[in-house]
């Protein structure tokens, strides 16, 4: 990267729960590290977020989920990012996810979970690290 | 960044993939290595898109105005691109880009392709940057590139300097917000569109915009027209873009204009990359921080150095090296 180049993130809160806290504190926290983040609101589409995500051309998608419906969520948005061109983009995964879950996630291509209650600056050196072993 | 990388980013953009035109964005948006290569290689085919700025004060609905006039100009036939900007943070550097939430209505229609942008300090130039964006969607195809700015502020008269049309966004309740409208934006504004006007309050500012146009225009036949909006419903927008339609056609495209426009973007141009130069050579020397700390010492002052430090830019200097140059671009001048 460039001297120029600035991480650009994308949180993005699919699905139903309505619950928008959590994203916009990690949006606000992570755009204090010095990112670029982009901030779709609620109720957004697998298919909503993996067009946004390669529109924007980030380098990183967090999803906010708090309904339990993480495992189908992510595997609809890992599909919609495949028929993008957008399957390198780093996936992470924050909200209320069960421990037995977090394997299987990480099995479908998450890089990251974080369960509530992770500090941001903890999110934000996670991306930093994960985006230079791809660089 | 390699060459033969960028030049598939330029024949992707040509070829109408959307990944290679979000890449070639970010590349030309970090101006990485090759950036000015790959633009000129995109420039024989853009000049065909029209690009529409929309300006206006914070929460005066241009997101949400953009979200339905993209959608009307998609119901008649037309390609849209959006440049939305919003403000980078000068202490951290990042941003919080959320022009989009507006937006989720056209954000999967295939047929357009929103972009957020932050400003990103005053290096790099905001205008530049985005006439760049607005230029690579251009090429990809788009029919109509609009330009969201950040809000109200001198930045806003920049960055609607690349514009074919421009609208200015005010809402009821607005009332001494016009007076900033006459000294600032008042000469850039095409169509000034009064959004919420489902609120009350919205005759009077139309009527208070009529007004101020019929003292500043007089005698002109081309008064800048005012629209009544109210985006979040959908109403007015048809008759909005009724209005741009017109506006495209016969304002602004006169040579004058273009003529200040490509003169502006010259000069916009060489400013960034005199400005780069100098502080990355001045960075990598330390000879800044030597300078800083001269002036903190007082032992010079900021006005001395600036004839000092700079390279020779008098004006048989800089005539010798631009005809040296042009000659070379253009030819010699009487052929």
């Amino acid at each position: 990267m460039t001297d120029n180049a600035k991480i650009r993130v994308l949180i993005a809160k699919p699905g139903l729960d309505g619950h928008e806290r959590g994203a916009r504190v990690i949006a606000y926290g992570l755009r204090d590290a010095g990112f670029e983040v982009i901030y779709t609101g609620l109720r957004q589409t697998p298919a909503q977020i993996a067009s946004a995500a390669v529109q924007e051309d980030v380098d990183v998608i967090g999803l906010s989920i708090l309904s339990g419906a993480h495992l189908a969520l992510t595997k609809q948005l890992k599909e919609q990012l495949a028929a993008r061109k957008g399957e390198d983009i780093l996936l992470i995964v924050g909200g209320i996810i069960p421990e037995n879950d977090i394997d299987t996630l990480k099995q479908m291509g998450v890089a990251g979970v974080f369960t509530a209650g992770t500090p941001v600056s903890q999110v934000a050196d996670f991306i930093r690290q994960n985006l230079q072993k791809a660089a | 960044m390699k060459v033969n990388d960028w030049d598939k980013l330029v024949s992707g953009v040509k070829a109408g993939d959307v990944r290679s035109l979000s890449r070639m964005i970010t590349r030309v948006e970090n101006r990485a290595d090759g950036w000015k290569k790959a633009m000129q290689q995109l420039y024989s085919g853009t000049g065909r898109a029209k690009v529409v700025g929309i300006t206006g004060s914070p929460g005066a609905g241009k997101s949400t105005l953009v979200n339905a006039l993209a959608s009307e100009l998609s119901k008649r036939g037309k390609t849209v691109g959006i440049i939305a900007v919003d403000p980078s943070s000068p202490f951290s550097g990042g941003a919080l880009l959320g022009d989009r939430l507006r937006m989720a209505e056209v954000a999967v229609n295939p047929d357009i392709f929103i972009r957020s942008m932050a400003t990103r300090g005053a290096l790099g130039g905001l205008c530049q940057g985005a006439r760049d964006v607005a230029r690579i969607l251009d090429a990809f195809g788009k029919d109509i590139v609009l330009i969201e700015t950040v809000g109200v502020g001198q930045d806003e008269i920049e960055v609607v300097k690349t514009a074919d049309c421009v609208l200015v966004v005010c809402v009821p309740g607005q009332g001494d917000g016009i007076q900033a409208l006459k000294a600032g934006i008042m000469e850039i504004a095409d169509i000034y569109v009064v959004n919420k006007a489902d609120r009350p309050g919205a005759d009077e500012v139309v009527a208070d915009i009529e007004g101020m146009l019929s003292i500043a225009d007089q005698g002109k036949l081309d008064t800048a027209p005012v629209v009544k909006t109210s985006a979040a419903t959908g109403e007015g927008v048809e008759s909005l873009c009724n209005t741009l339609f017109e506006r495209l056609v016969h304002a602004r495209n006169k040579e004058q204009w273009l003529d200040k426009r490509v003169r502006e973007e010259i000069l916009s141009l060489v400013e960034t990359q005199i400005m780069e130069s100098l502080l990355c050579a001045w960075q990598e020397s330390g000879a800044l921080n030597k300078m800083v700390e001269a002036v903190l010492n007082k032992k010079a002052d900021p006005y001395s150095l600036v004839d000092a430090l700079l390279p020779d830019l008098s004006k048989e200097a800089l005539n010798r090296q631009t005809a040296k140059a042009t000659k070379t671009i253009i030819g010699p001048e009487n052929s």
